[in-house]
């Protein structure tokens, strides 16, 4: 086999190449440190001081190599993933159907035969090599200037582009197996990232967390996957997916357990793989993760929730889909729309729905800012989850291509407004030592028009002076429109995308997809599709309401605080608020526009103008899956109805949302007047999350480490240890039986002898008088006594 | 191909123990004995190394005879046992875990400043009986070099331990006799009974031996047949270890010096599962299939069953520990309770392929994938783990040798001091925790593989255990690097010192490319596999 990357078939493997590459680079490459006091402001920000302590910080070089070589990984991604995909788009109708690009290599032996590992470009996951590479971009760009003062700003670096390298992996793998791998490395990155300031408590919980959430998950997807690989031998997805015979068997198949719940192998292969997915993308129960998680950079957040970690979720069920709903007549075949369900449809709709409404629910009433996005991600997974489940593939996709860009932009527009909060808060406290406070501060206000160095070293955890501060919440913020523009007008389009505001978003068209297919079952009078879509349209209410609250909270009114009224990145021209800013912009683009690509050619009048000839979105992605009844995605027809309750939850939720908020904007100490409409019981357990992490940690937590504990302490060295040490005692004890035995019996005899030679010997020395004659005579008798012996014994005298 | 006259499986039994013995008695100086004894181990490596290649160049086909660089010179030829020797896949991997790991303990325990030689020299002479059984093709050498082991390992606990070594050392050296005992009359039962020692006779020969007489020795041969299993199976159970026979391995591997341990944990347990492959489940397919008094299921499935409670109770284990040595040990348990469930897969198979076979008959080739897969999966985890808890010992012991505390309580925010260090124990950690991508994953996802069709609400409970080793793992990262620095450590060195990082390069250089791309060694082990399956059914 030659290789040859000009072929498209190979060129799928250069795509995950660049960021892995970078990511070995500058892990081997930036390993020399300068040395700094800890107490220097290089090595502030979130951490603590170490009284006469050197620590190693990024020197200049590192930090310039890292950041080129990281970009330049990630552009190489990008170049590629783009000629991949519009290569595949020139293909027309032919791409995914007759002509996808692959690629295998054999990985692993197998007996007689192999395992093979390779590549696979086809429609979904062009779609998907379109988003990825771009989002990542953008968040390379933003992390240059949210991290140019981090003293490990190298390790983060390397990290996201592994982050980056392993979402590339897991979406041109052609099977299972390696997608896996992505998977599994995403999960190490997320927790290397959220932990990424490690010296604070609450990130390394957080990333603790977040690895052993989606590590359930994970387990229990790893036995999907070899039950599949057991039941057909490959995990490649064009073998599996795309041929009907595979999909019969499975379905067709009792599953090896549970089968009594009418399970075929298909639907537990399905569950195992949709649970991975309900961790990976943080659904409930396992979605208690996804909101600690902004306790790393905000870049990584974006990442996260965008970009990758929880769309690779979402991807991996997209992939599978045809293995959950099954082919043929077989008994655990689903036809979704024709109202026939069967296990891991069910659990999709079900579990999807409900995340989505109760995640929208808590995203209500959190404070924090990243908090209320991190809710927002989960509820819109949870839409994706539900559309799937009902069958409407095409939607899901959509939505989970349009909700990365305004999610991703939401998040980074976020930190801006974190950068600029925490600005705001060096400047006040700058302030306040200048004038109240006779300190040298030298070292502080030499940098202070330096930098705009907003991890200044000002977190000393146990300097009792300054009440904690944080630039997160947004009680604390009020009235940053005018201090950060470009950050509240692409907000604000992120924001509307969220809501789905009608038209002009494109978080609108996707959203309107999956009502619209929900509609269509729930008008044909399936349960399921009815479920879906009450339960999607409230949220989507909520959705827009807490959308207009967190917009006004944060940027409208006037600052509450003195934090806020000094917010900013630090004026137009400098390259912190630049890298910043621009991919602020350029998602923007996509927040508002990428919803054109897929409108219902019989919307009126922007059908006409955008889909003439079919929708292109969906004829694109469609042609991914089997064209077979029950897996083919079904379009649609247009209907008023989901329409106009797309409309009228958007616009009504973003109403009442400035009714409540924006009319009259909160004052400084006033009360989210949400906690009067809800009452403060109601409100509290909203903000805490419903108590799921009080009850995890008292029904999973604590129980685990104490039967750690009691293995250790009860089990081995009490029972196991404890029958050891009894046996040796009984040993010991018996040894000191015989022990004595010997002192009494044996030795009594065995010290007899001793002492009998010894007095023998006592004796005989009284016979060494030193007289010769006494010698002599003993000479004599011996010779008689011997010769006596002898003659006896010779014979020569007989006793006659 | 020969080294100074003799064969080079017999050179690498023989080199060891007479480098050890040179060392031993140069002059006590100790920068010659630790110079010396690394120039000796790792041109012993490059042989052990040399002979894996020749081996991976030449390795016969599957169905052809497996063995290579075999040799056999009569030595006790009344009991037909001989000096035969000679290697397949699956030893052959071990030879190299064994010269490869050899040279990086001798270089960390560069750190010894006391009796160095003495020191050094045991671990020169542990290799010794690593090697021979690793090489053997008869029994008795088997045996004499699996008791050989025995007796440098605990010199070094006992001597150069940490604070409760005595305790440790006793308790290894009289579970591991404890153990072998058993082991011993049944290889003379066999022996007298076959007539031979050699194991390709055996396991043609004691299958089926009396199986048509009423009774052997007077007594009913069924029981006759499980004494012998019983006493190989304690035996290796105790040396792998398999649950609830591992209690020792704690206190042993958390005493030991870390060169000590790193053998220990990388080589030495592999000896117990190393028996299993070779000895118990050839010579007593019948009885693996067999039911258990009392259990209602048969022998395969308490094997199964115990690896799966070593699975998840080790992980447990390991989760409750606040000492780092003590929880890398459990790791172990942890870990190794998958080549005992790939183990176990094997077994099961192999006793109902045989029985098959008696009939001329076969297993389905399903069954067949399965049984191949897992052992695959049991074997290359048994080299995975060699190289991982040799690693995960390494850095631990390093950071004990710096600190001289192995507290986890006390330690906290290292990575702030040592960077390197940092990502080095994390990388480490990861490939142990069986990341994908690293080589711990492809053992473990074979094993789970091979298991699932075969038991699988075992192999369901055995996740479990798996979901533990992320917490312990992330419990053992977080307690060294995450927190705030503790300010006790101020003024130590903590950074990984050169000669640590060189002794660890190999490891993580072997664990990326086994991750990234397993068939250089799985290729090896797997034609050897495919063999004993299609093939090897006596």
């Amino acid at each position: 086999m030659s290789i040859d990357f000009a072929d498209p078939n190979f060129l799928p493997w250069l795509v995950p190449v660049g960021p892995l590459l970078a990511f070995l680079i500058i892990t081997l490459a930036t390993n020399r440190a300068k040395l700094v006091p800890a107490t220097s402001h290089e090595y502030g920000g979130h951490h603590p001081d170490y009284d006469g302590m050197l620590v190693p910080v990024a020197t200049h070089w590192s930090r310039v190599l890292s950041i080129t070589v990281g970009l330049s990984g990630v552009v190489m991604a990008l170049l590629a993933s783009w000629n991949l995909v519009f290569q595949g788009i020139g293909l027309g109708k032919k791409f995914g159907t007759e002509k996808v690009f692959t690629s295998s290599i054999e990985w692993l032996a197998t007996g007689l035969g192999a395992f093979n590992i390779g590549v696979l470009v086809d429609p979904l996951n062009a779609t998907m090599l379109f988003m990825v590479p771009l989002a990542v971009l953008c968040i390379f760009i933003y992390s240059i200037g949210y991290m140019a003062h981090d003293p490990r700003q190298s390790r983060f670096f390397a990290l996201i582009s592994l982050f980056a390298g392993a979402m590339l992996i897991l979406t041109v793998a052609d099977n299972l197996l390696l997608l896996f791998v992505g998977w599994e490395v995403m999960g190490l990155c997320s927790y290397s990232l959220i932990g990424f300031w490690f010296e604070k408590r609450s990130a390394y919980r957080a990333a603790i967390k977040a690895f052993t959430v989606t590590r359930v998950a994970d387990v229990v997807m790893l036995l999907g996957i070899v039950y599949l690989y057991a039941m057909t031998g490959t995990l490649n997805f064009r073998d599996i997916l795309y041929n009907p015979a595979v999909l019969e068997q499975l379905a067709g198949t009792e599953a090896i357990l549970l089968s009594s719940w009418g399970l075929s192998a298909a639907g537990l292969i399905g569950v195992f793989l949709i649970v991975g997915t309900i961790g990976k993308s943080a659904q409930f129960p396992l979605h208690v993760w996804l909101p600690d998680a902004m306790e790393g950079p905000t870049p990584v957040s974006a990442m996260i929730h965008a970009a990758a970690m929880v769309s690779a979720g979402i991807y991996a069920i997209l992939r599978m889909y045809p293995l959950f709903v099954g082919a043929g007549d077989a008994f655990g075949a689903a036809d979704p729309h024709h109202g026939v369900f069967n296990a891991p449809l069910t659990l999709m709709a079900v579990v999807g729905a409900f995340t989505a409404l109760f995640a929208a629910t808590m995203a209500v009433a959190q404070n924090d800012v990243k908090a209320v996005l991190a809710y927002s991600t989960i509820s819109q997974l949870g839409f994706m989850m539900a559309a799937l489940g009902i069958g409407a593939y095409i939607a899901a996709t959509f939505h989970l291509i349009t909700h990365a860009f305004f999610k991703a932009l939401l998040f980074m527009a976020s930190g801006a407004v974190i950068h600029a909060m925490e600005h705001g808060e060096h400047h006040v406290h700058e302030h306040h030592h200048a004038h109240d406070d006779d300190h040298a501060h030298d070292t502080h206000t030499a940098h202070d028009d330096h930098a705009h160095d907003t991890h200044a070293a000002h977190h000393h955890e146990e300097e009792a002076h300054a009440p904690h501060f944080d630039p997160q919440d947004m009680r604390n913020m009020g009235g940053l429109a005018k201090r950060i523009p470009v950050t509240f007008v692409t907000f604000v389009i992120g924001g509307l995308s969220l809501a789905g505001f009608p038209i002009i978003t494109a978080g609108f068209w996707s959203k309107d997809e999956i009502l619209a297919d929900a509609w269509l079952g729930t008008s044909e009078g399936f349960g399921l599709h009815a479920l879906v879509f009450f339960m999607l349209a409230i949220a989507a209410f909520l959705t827009a309401f807490y959308t207009m609250r967190q917009i006004a909270l944060t940027f409208l009114g006037e600052p509450r605080t003195e934090e806020a009224k000094h917010a900013g990145l630090g004026g137009a021209r400098n390259i912190i608020s630049q890298t910043m800013q621009l991919p602020l912009i350029i998602l923007a683009v996509f927040a508002l526009f990428a919803g054109f690509v897929g409108v219902p050619p019989a919307f009126p009048i922007l059908g006409a103008i955008f889909s003439p000839n079919g929708n292109p979105f969906f004829d694109f992605v469609k042609l991914s899956v089997l064209p077979i009844e029950g897996i083919a995605p079904v379009k649609p027809p247009f209907n008023w109805i989901p329409v106009l309750t797309s409309f009228g939850v958007a616009l009504g939720g973003l109403y009442l949302g400035w009714l409540v908020y924006g009319r009259k904007p909160l004052q400084a100490g006033e009360e989210d007047p949400m906690i009067a409409v809800l009452g403060r019981p109601l409100f509290t357990t909203l903000q805490r999350r419903y108590y799921f992490d009080d009850l995890y940690s008292l029904v999973f937590v604590k129980p685990s480490q104490w039967l750690a504990h009691q293995v250790n302490v009860f089990l081995d060295k009490g029972v196991i240890d404890g029958t050891l040490h009894a046996i040796a005692h009984f040993f010991t004890w018996l040894g000191d039986l015989i022990k004595v035995l010997n002192s009494w019996l044996i030795d009594g005899v065995g010290d007899g002898i001793p002492k009998g030679i010894y007095a023998f010997g006592g004796w005989l020395r009284g016979s060494q008088t030193g007289r010769i004659q006494q010698y002599l005579l003993i000479v004599l008798v011996a010779v008689l006594v011997i010769g006596v012996l002898l003659a006896l014994s010779s014979g020569a005298v007989t006793a006659q | 191909m020969n080294f100074f006259g003799i064969d080079p499986l017999s050179f690498l039994i023989v080199a060891p123990a007479l480098a050890g013995l040179i060392v031993a008695i140069l002059p006590q100086n100790k920068w010659l004995a630790r110079v010396l004894s690394l120039t000796f181990a790792t041109a012993i490596g490059g042989v052990a190394l040399a002979v894996f290649l020749l081996y991976q160049q030449n390795a016969p086909q599957a169905g052809a005879d497996q063995f290579l660089f075999v040799v056999k010179v009569p030595w006790f030829q009344l009991l037909d046992a001989s000096w035969h020797v000679g290697i397949d896949g699956i030893s052959a991997t071990m030879v190299l875990l064994t010269g490869l790991l050899t040279p990086l303990a001798v270089l960390i325990s560069w750190e010894i400043e006391e009796r160095a030689n003495m020191h050094l020299a045991l671990l020169l002479l542990f290799e010794t009986g690593l090697m021979g059984v690793f090489v053997s093709m008869d029994l008795m050498i088997f045996f004499l070099f699996y008791e050989l082991s025995l007796v440098p390992m605990y010199f070094v606990i006992n001597q150069w331990g940490g604070p409760n070594r005595l305790y440790a050392s006793n308790k290894f050296m009289i579970y591991s006799i404890g153990g072998t005992l058993g082991m011993l009359l049944a290889t003379q039962l066999i022996g007298f009974s076959t007539g031979t020692y050699d194991i390709a006779k055996i396991t043609a020969l004691w299958p089926t031996f009396a199986n048509d007489a009423p009774a052997f020795l007077g007594i009913d041969v069924g029981t006759v047949k499980a004494l012998a299993f019983v006493g190989f199976f304690v035996a290796f159970c105790i040396k792998v270890p398999i649950w609830p026979f591992h209690t020792w391995l704690p206190d042993a591997h958390g005493e030991a010096p870390t060169a000590g341990s790193m053998l220990l944990a990388g080589v030495m347990l592999k000896l117990g599962a190393y028996g299993f492959l070779r000895l118990v489940v050839p010579f007593f397919p019948d009885v693996w299939i067999s039911q258990v008094p009392l259990l209602g299921f048969d022998v395969a499935t308490l094997f199964a069953t115990l690896a799966m409670l070593g699975i998840v109770l080790g992980a447990f284990a390991a989760f409750g520990q606040n000492d780092i040595k003590r929880l890398v040990a459990y790791s172990s348990v942890n870990h190794m309770g998958f080549v005992g469930l790939g183990l176990a897969v094997m077994a099961s198979l192999y006793g109902q392929a045989w029985l098959l076979a008696q009939t001329g008959g076969g297993l389905v080739s399903d069954a067949t994938q399965n049984a191949i897969i897992a052992t695959n999966g049991a074997v290359l985890q048994m080299f995975n783990h060699g190289l991982s808890s040799a690693g995960m010992f390494l850095l631990a012991g390093g950071i004990y040798h710096k600190t001289h505390t192995r507290n986890l309580d006390e330690y906290g925010g290292l990575w702030v001091k040592a960077p390197i260090f940092g990502v080095v124990f994390i990388f480490t950690s990861m490939a142990s925790l069986g990341l994908p991508g690293l080589n711990g994953f492809v053992g473990e996802f074979l094993v789970v593989r091979g298991a699932f069709p075969v038991f699988t609400t075992l192999t369901v409970l055995s996740m479990i255990g798996l979901l533990f080793t992320g917490s312990y793992i992330l419990k053992g990262i977080r307690a060294v690097l995450h927190g705030p620095f503790n300010m006790h450590w101020r003024d130590y060195h903590l950074e990984i010192e050169l000669r640590e990082f060189v002794a660890i390069a190999p490891l993580l250089v072997l664990m990326l490319v086994t991750g990234l791309a397993p068939n250089w060694i799985l290729s090896v082990i797997n034609t050897s596999v495919t063999h004993i399956f299609m093939n090897g059914m006596g």
